[in-house]
């Protein structure tokens, strides 16, 4: 028996994730402490302590890990430009997310203080993911981020909606865990090695010449797990109703933050674990993206609850962030492009469509629905509220100069570089994708500035009452004057109803708007300085063993 | 002994364990399903590990226990919720969103 050596730690490069750590621990104590009392000020809390996170994130980037990474346990765990700098945008989500649960759970009397704590706990799996260089911490952090999330989703215990939403993402989530797991099985009966550097440059995965059928099905099954994570079609029959059901705010973490750590965690499987197997993820990736896009945009189109809509369109969405990965095994630059671009893209799509959760949260504050006809003349009754909502449908849309324009460009641009024949084929399949989503989302636009204000169904019944004439003794003129008698009435209830309920986007709470004002600032500034980002994701992953260097 | 014999019973046991999930309507069975599935994980693991002379299969067998005794508590909570709130884990019933 060898005598156990402890392996050397590098504290620094973990304290991101031992801040957070204590920060989730600190909460959950707190809870436990003080119960109902500390109510008032958990959510402050855990905005401080995400804040908190960043600060060693910065001292390791001034640290200059980006040019020297820190690796520990054998390459396992690696600390480098790409891992900090997908922490530092997944920590910025984490809080964006605590500003927009704030208001809405303080004020739905939900239990507040275990939320935040599980919140810090999801979050921690992500920032592993991150550096995650090896099957089991993979596995680890994949289990950490999601099993959090199952229970926050249900998170209305009596909402029958959101135990639906709950059940069904938990058991999607460990299918489609168990699915990833018995491929890394096969992989690791392959190679012999939980490191995904050993993985990579093992005989079968490694030389790319013979393929035994395990080292196809263990690729298949890992990829097929993840993409339940991105909720790539045909796997995102989960992402809609779940979406719908969970609390907006979980819904927004769900599709920016969960997505994003499933995008790394195939990220680093791709690109340090199997990047020579192109042969066999390249065409899995290019059906994955191709389905994705044309199915979530088609299905976006007919949907009446702008949640749903923004569950399809996240299907789209994952489609374009997949298609760089059809294309990366061409070469190491176009890998290295790829990647870039699948980090650029993350980081514009966390602004955008936390910022469009954002704008829903506050919309439904005061109109208490989910559907698409309550953005109905928004232009009339929220001016702001509109403007800022129509910069992020545009972003989403990819019209410059919000940030999506860029996101997509990096995206077209990677998929050209190779020069490949398949590459310009899903480029050109994107482009007209592109077209179509400006369908659902510019509808919604049209809504917001031309449509007439959206009334609820209660009011609509008091104006009905209001109306001293029965439509059907009136005589045919009459009819005329007074319908459009109740016309104008309608706008003046709707118009009144919108300065009675709350007082609008004037008494909108604060940090539902410090989250719009900071979605908003980062979407336009990416869109019309790029550089500010490009100059933080000039990252790469490929390891020596395959760029030969 | 041949590795492959395990292999085939993990494989079964996967298959078996996917059949479940796909067909069975009540809650409880499905989690069982699921433990099905990542139980082929774990003879897959061991057998490799025993194969290739690494102890990585078994202390990854380990993790995946651990973390699956999490995942059905989780789950199993979940179940208890929906049973809470109508009486029923026929999971055919939990359909109130559609489209």
């Amino acid at each position: 028996m060898s005598e156990f050596v402890r392996p050397a730690l590098d504290w620094h490069a973990l304290a991101p994730e031992l801040t957070l750590l204590g920060v989730g621990a600190f909460l959950t104590l707190i809870d436990i402490l003080f119960a109902e009392r500390a109510r008032a000020i958990t959510s402050a809390l855990a905005g401080l302590g995400l804040l908190g996170v960043l600060v060693p994130i910065i001292t390791l980037a001034s640290a200059g890990v980006a040019s020297e990474p820190r690796v520990m346990f054998d390459g396992g765990y690696v600390v480098d430009g790409y891992s900090l700098v997908l922490k530092a945008i997944f920590v910025i989500t984490g809080y964006m997310v605590v500003l927009l649960s704030t208001n809405y759970f303080a004020e739905g009397d939900y239990w507040e203080n275990e939320y935040y704590g599980l919140l810090a706990a999801s979050m921690l799996g992500m920032l592993v993911m991150t550096s995650a260089r090896d099957l089991i911490t993979i596995f680890i952090a994949l289990e950490l981020l999601s099993i959090p999330v199952y229970l926050m989703a249900a998170w209305r215990k009596r909402d029958l909606k959101s135990n639906e939403a709950g059940l069904k993402y938990y058991l999607v989530g460990v299918v489609a865990s168990a699915v990833l797991l018995y491929g890394m099985s096969l992989l690791f009966g392959v190679s012999g090695s939980t490191l995904l550097s050993d993985i990579g440059s093992s005989a079968d995965l490694g030389s790319g010449v013979d393929s035994p059928a395990m080292v196809t099905l263990g690729v298949i099954f890992v990829l097929a797990g993840l993409a339940f994570k991105v909720s790539a079609f045909p796997f995102h029959t989960w992402a809609p109703d779940t979406y719908e059901g969970a609390p907006t705010p979980v819904t927004a973490f769900l599709s920016v933050a969960s997505k994003a750590a499933g995008f790394v965690a195939l990220a680093n499987l791709v690109f340090v674990g199997f990047w020579d197997r192109s042969d066999v993820y390249q065409p899995v990736f290019w059906i994955l993206a191709a389905a994705s896009m044309t199915a979530g945009n088609f299905m976006a189109l007919r949907q009446t609850n702008i949640v749903r809509l923004m569950a399809y369109s996240g299907v789209a969405q994952a489609g374009f962030l997949l298609a760089p990965l059809a294309v990366a095994g061409e070469s190491a630059g176009v890998a290295d492009d790829a990647l870039q671009a699948i980090v650029v893209y993350l980081a514009i799509y966390a602004a955008m469509n936390l910022g469009v959760f954002a704008v829903i949260i506050a919309v439904a504050r005061r109109t208490r629905t989910g559907m698409v006809e309550s953005y109905n003349g928004l232009f009339r009754t929220a001016p702001a509220m509109a403007v800022v909502m129509t910069v992020f449908l545009a972003s989403l849309a990819g019209v410059p100069p919000a940030g999506g324009w860029y996101a997509k460009f990096s995206i077209f641009r990677a998929l050209i570089s190779p020069g490949i024949t398949w590459g310009y084929v899903l480029a050109a399949v994107a482009a007209v994708n592109a077209v179509i989503a400006v369908g659902y989302y510019g509808k919604i636009v049209a809504r917001m500035w031309f449509e007439k204000p959206w009334v609820p169904e209660t009011a609509l019944d008091e104006i009905q009452e209001k109306t001293p004439n029965d439509m059907s003794e009136v005589v045919a003129a009459e009819s005329i004057v007074a319908a459009e008698t109740v016309a104008a009435e309608t706008i003046v209830v709707a118009e009144s109803i919108v300065k009675t309920d709350a007082g609008t986007s004037s008494s909108l709470p604060f940090a539902l708007v410090l989250a719009l004002g900071l979605s908003l600032a980062a979407t336009l500034l990416f869109g019309i300085v790029p550089g500010t980002l490009t100059h933080f994701t000039e990252v790469t992953l490929l390891p020596t063993i395959f760029t030969g260097s | 002994m041949y590795v492959s014999q395990f292999g085939v019973l993990a494989a079964v046991l996967f298959a078996i364990g996917v059949y479940g999930i796909l067909v069975r309507r009540n809650g409880i069975l499905v989690l069982m399903s699921v433990e099905l599935i990542l139980n082929s994980v774990n003879i897959n693991l061991v057998a490799f590990g025993a194969l290739r002379d690494t102890i990585a299969g078994e202390v990854f067998a380990l993790f995946v226990i651990t973390v699956a005794a999490a995942e059905v508590g989780v789950g199993l909570a979940i179940v208890l919720l929906i049973y809470r709130n109508r009486r029923s884990v026929d999971l055919s019933e939990v359909d109130l969103m559609k489209g």
